[in-house]
This record gives structure tokens, sequence and C-alpha cells, in this order.
């Protein structure tokens, strides 16, 4: 009873957030952002124990791929993306709509297969290498699409604006991103609890126990991939339309700026939790937001160095460290030494 | 398309040609082997996975840059990068490697991962985000009717490469330090059992990785370009190679660096040198990729 009122009111106040703070608009919903990829970073590296470094790699290709058939529904790629075009190229209200919306799903779809694709490769990879390689992919999808003409090169593809209003445009997209949020979180908690998820944790505490225990390894890694890839496009494809305008190297595969915030993220918030992402996302948002504009230039060496003093001094991240202080709020009794004794 | 197909073409008409990629692969390649033996040897002794090593290459070539503005001669550059970054590597050890040491792998790599951001962007707000390169002032040596140029400073670069090299293998072989390491690489606890000061042997081993660097990063500046963010692809590189040779290989490293040097040159050659950057990467996938069908066959995983 005391939970659901908790999220009824959790409900309330996401809905109510834009318009009472209409000021932060943009930067709640990438807050949002933060947390949905977040969230799918900790699918994989918190609960299956596959640590990817190359998960931009989907949200830079859900961009890419909702802005191309959102173009290309209505005209040629090739010759919008020119960068020589001199013809103004417009899109009607019902054109933007309904290309936003099949983009963003279509990302979100393609994503997922070309998971399944990638990971069929790289799971066979453990640990670091794991990590390394997923890296090497974002990396080299970034340079090639930059390389790559038809998708406007190095330039990168600037979407038509949002027709109407500016202010209903920014509750528009913080909506869509807050649904998909929100959507994340019920689906996960949903499957944490079923027998999908403890194969997947099965997975992360010893995949070759888990394998002769007679699961699956390959197929349950697979479908995790694709279910956070599908959402990592989800978000990537809406990205795309709020920012307009997007390039490859920076903006859609940025390897160093949100493809290694998530792992942050999930580290300040505590790995294999399922609100620790969310509590590091938000966490780190407020930090980075409120601290980037005093550094001047030296942000990005505050970033590294949270990062080294996350993962070397505090990687269990707030949540661990709640669950190792604090362990009856999680459900977990622990019994007095005597009685451990005992049952051992 | 087209051009892809006449570049190939060329390559088949002006056999000269392969001679001089061939040629610059191999000098490029040289260093290349260099920052990949400090990397095989700190994963070999202390299962670190560096990914700020690029990055101590780059640190490594501003040194010698910044003492070359200062009026230094440039060859002098190369030992002074050489015990500078000893130091940095040494400082490096003591506040966070020996920290990440005992710990689970993507530990390491992330917390490396950090330091590569954090020191590309200290180097990028203190000389500025501009190519810099020391020019000698060296004659170039021309073959085959000028077809392949071999400009003396890279081959004063490659013999300094090489004999770094080799006083590094020699250190390795006969010194006792070089024992030490190379026991505690074997076995961490039996070598603490026999009277080895691991910690030591680890913080040595680990300045030793970052002065090779420093040093590399010292004779890339005299031949190409240094950039604060060009690091990362020579982490990849090192990582390429590291990976396709095996640890504890070092002929295997050589001829990887080399072999990758010559790669690179070609796919440049061929595809245009805007995809270099994505050549040195795909490469690495392909490596994987082999060693994971490779480690298939004997029914393994590659960790």
């Amino acid at each position: 009873m005391k939970k659901t009122i908790f999220y009824v009111l959790l409900l309330i106040f996401i809905t109510a957030a834009p318009f009472m703070f209409p000021a932060f608009r943009t930067q709640l919903a990438t807050l949002w952002l933060m947390i949905v990829v977040s969230m799918t970073w900790d699918m994989t590296g918190g609960q299956m124990g596959y640590n990817s470094l190359g998960n931009i790699f989907f949200y830079g290709t859900g961009m890419y791929v909702a802005a191309i058939i959102c173009i290309g529904l209505v005209h040629d790629v090739g010759i919008y993306n020119d960068a020589s075009r001199s013809e103004i190229m417009k899109f009607t209200d019902t054109q933007y709509f309904v290309g936003a919306i099949v983009g963003i799903i279509g990302a979100g779809i393609f994503c997922a297969i070309t998971a399944v694709i990638i990971g069929y490769v790289t799971f066979g990879l453990r640990g670091p290498y794991f990590a390394i390689g997923t890296l090497g992919v974002a990396i080299a999808a970034g340079e090639l699409v930059a390389n790559w003409e038809w998708v406007g090169g190095g330039q990168g593809i600037a979407l038509p604006v949002y027709p109407g209003d500016l202010d209903n445009g920014k509750l528009f997209f913080y909506f869509l991103f807050a649904v998909s949020g929100v959507v994340l979180f019920i689906f996960l908690k949903w499957l944490y609890g079923t027998r999908f998820g403890a194969a997947v944790n099965a997975i992360r505490d010893d995949e070759e126990k888990a394998e002769a225990m007679g699961i699956h390894t390959l197929r349950y890694k697979l479908t995790m991939w694709a279910l956070a890839a599908f959402f990592v496009g989800i978000v990537g494809g809406i990205s795309a339309f709020q920012l307009i305008h997007f390039e490859p190297l920076e903006t859609a595969y940025q390897t160093i700026n949100l493809g290694i915030f998530m792992v942050v993220c999930v580290l300040l918030g505590g790995k294999g939790t399922l609100w620790g992402p969310i509590v590091g996302a938000i966490l780190f948002h407020v930090i980075k937001e409120v601290t980037w504009n005093y550094l001047l230039g030296w942000q990005w060496v505050a970033l590294g160095a949270l990062i080294v003093v996350t993962v070397v001094y505090f990687q269990d991240g707030l949540m661990g460290w709640l669950m190792h202080k604090k362990p009856e709020w999680f459900g977990v009794r622990i019994e007095k030494k005597e009685s451990v004794g005992e049952a051992s | 398309m087209d051009q892809i197909l006449g570049n190939i073409s060329l390559l088949f008409e002006f056999p000269i040609v392969n001679l001089k990629i061939v040629v610059d692969g191999l000098m490029i390649g040289a260093l290349f082997a260099l920052a990949a033996y400090g990397l095989a040897l700190v994963w070999g002794v202390m299962n670190v996975k560096n990914l700020a090593q690029g990055d101590f290459v780059i640190a490594g070539g501003y040194v010698a840059w910044y003492l070359a503005k200062l009026g230094v001669p440039p060859l002098l550059g190369v030992p002074a990068a050489f015990i500078l970054m000893w130091g940095l590597g040494w400082v490096i050890y003591k506040t966070v490697i020996s920290r990440v040491i005992e710990r689970d792998l993507f530990t390491s790599l992330l917390a490396t991962f950090g330091l590569a951001i954090m020191m590309a962007q200290i180097m990028n707000l203190l000389f500025g985000s501009d190519t810099q390169s020391i020019q000698l002032q060296y004659d170039t040596l021309y073959f085959f009717d000028g077809f392949v140029d071999v400009p003396i400073a890279k081959l004063l670069g490659v013999t300094m490469a090489a004999a770094l090299a080799a006083g590094v293998i020699y250190f390795m072989k006969t010194s006792r330090m070089g024992q030490a390491i190379r026991a505690t690489a074997q076995d961490a606890r039996a070598a603490r059992v026999l009277g080895i000061d691991t910690e030591k042997v680890y913080s040595f081993t680990f300045s030793l990785n970052a002065a090779i660097c420093g040093a590399a990063g010292a004779i890339i500046v005299m031949v190409w370009v240094i950039q604060p963010f060009y690091g990362i692809t020579y982490s990849i590189r090192s990582f390429v190679i590291v990976t396709a040779a095996g640890l504890g290989n070092l002929p295997g490293v050589i001829a990887a660096g080399l072999g990758i040097g010559a790669a690179e040159q070609y796919g440049a050659h061929i595809f245009g040198i805007g995809y270099q950057q994505a050549i040195a990467v795909l490469l690495l996938l392909l490596v994987l990729v082999y060693r994971l069908i490779q480690q298939r066959r004997l029914r393994q995983s590659l960790k």
C-alpha cells in the first residue's frame, strides 16, 4: 500500500515537473535521457556482468536511423543531406509527427536487430575484451559514418524544427523521454523478477556453471542486449529530433561524453540494482550541471577525476553502500553471527 | 568506389609504390611496437589493461616538443621524456594503479580510461589543440628515382626506437630487477614467497612502461605530428598488437607492430586518409574476431 502511494506520487511529480520548473524543461529531458541510458547500461553491465563501453553505438545509430526514416518518408535522403543543396525542403506538420514517431520506433527496432548481429560476434569475448571490442565498434561506426556522404558525412544531419510553439516542443520531447523512461522502469521491474532475470544474473555470477545448468547463455545474452539496444535506440531517435542538428563524432557516437557518462552514473548509483542507475543518473546530472559552468575548460579533467575516484574508491555506488549499511531497507535479513555458525 | 579501384590498380602499375608504403609502414610500426611492448609488460606483470597508454605517448611527445621550444637540442628530448614520464608513471601508479591491481579487470580498464580523458584534456589546456611537431634540419634520402623517400630524421627515429627496445630487452634478460619482473609475471604469489617485493616490481614496471611510451612519443613528435586527442588511437593500436601477438611473445609484438604499421599505410592509401583511424579500430575488431574463432575451436572464450 505504502509502495503504491509512493509510485503514484512519483508519477504525479514526473508529470508535474515540467510545469513546476518551466525554465528547466530541456534539462529535465536530458536527465531522463541519462536515466534511460544508465538503466539500459545496467541491464548488461550490472545484471549480466558484461561491461560494454560501446552502448553509445546504439544511441548514435538510433539518431541516424530515426532521422533517415523521417527524411526518407518525404524526400530523397541523399539530396536532403547534400551540403551544396540550394532548394528548401519542407515538412508539413503531419509529415513531421508521423516521421518522428515512425522514425523513433524504427530506430529502436533497427538497433535491437543490430545488437543481435553485433552481439553474435562480441559475446564470445569476455570481461575486458568485451569492453574494448564494443568500444571499438562504437569508434569505428562513428568514423565510418563521418565518411559516408549519403548521411551528411562529417557535417551530420539537420532535421526540421518542431512545428509550432517552441515551449510546446520542449514539453513534447520531455514527455517522449519521460514515457520511455517510465516504460523502461516498469518493464525492468517486472523483468528482474522473472526466470529470465534470474538466468541473466546466473550468467553474471558464473557463466560456465550457468551453461552447465542448461541455460542457453548466448540466447539470453543476445535477448538482453537487444532489449537494452531497443531502448537506447528509441532515446537516440528522440534526441535526434530534440537536438535538431547532430553530427557523427561529437553528438551521435560521442564515445567519451554520454558513452562514458552512463557507466559513471551506474557506478555512482550502484551496479546491479533497479534504483541504482536512476539515483546515479540524477546525482551525476545535478553535479555536472551545477559545477560544469564554473570549471571553464577544466570540466573534462573533473570528469576524468570523477571516473577515477568513483572506480577506485566508491565502486559499490550509493545503493551498494546503503545495502551494506542498512540491509533491512532492502528486505535482506542478516542473522546474528551465532545462528549463521549453527546453520553452516 | 572508382577511386578505391584506381588506388588499387596504381599499386600494380607501379610496384615501387608498394615499397614506399611498406617502408613508411615499417617505420611507424616500429614506434607502435614500442608502445605495445610497454602495454604487454604491464598487462603481463600486473594484469592491468592500460587504456591511457596512448596518452603517455602523447605526453612524452609534448615534453620533447616543449623542451625543443625552449631551445634544447631535439635529440635530448628523448631521454628527457623518458625520465619525466618515468616520474609521472610512478605518481600515477602510487595514486591510482596500485589500488586497482587486485580488483576485477573492468575496474582497471575504466580507471585508466578516466586517466586517459584527464590527461588528454590537461594537455589540451596546457598546449592547445593544434597539431605540433619538431622540424629537424636533416636531408631526405631518395631511392628508385625519388619514388621512395626516406627522411634521415625518420631513420634516426627508428634507430633510436630499436636501440631503446634492445636496451629494455637486454635489461629484462640480464638484470636482477628484470628477473624479478619476469618472476612476478609468471606467478606473483610464488614470487612473494621467494622474497621478491612485488609492490616494488609493480611500481617499477608501470614507471618503465610510462617511460618507454614517453620516449616513443618524443620520437614521434620529431617525425610525425602529435595532438592532445591522438592518444586513444595509439592505445587502440597497442591493444591490437598485444591481442594479436599474445602476452609474453616479444618477437610477436615486434612483428605485429610492424605489420599493423604497414597494413594501416595500405589502408590509408587505398581508402583515403580520412579512414585511417577507422582502419586502426577495424583492425582491432578483425584481430579480436580472429582470436575468437581460434579460441572457439578449443571450446574456450577470450578472457
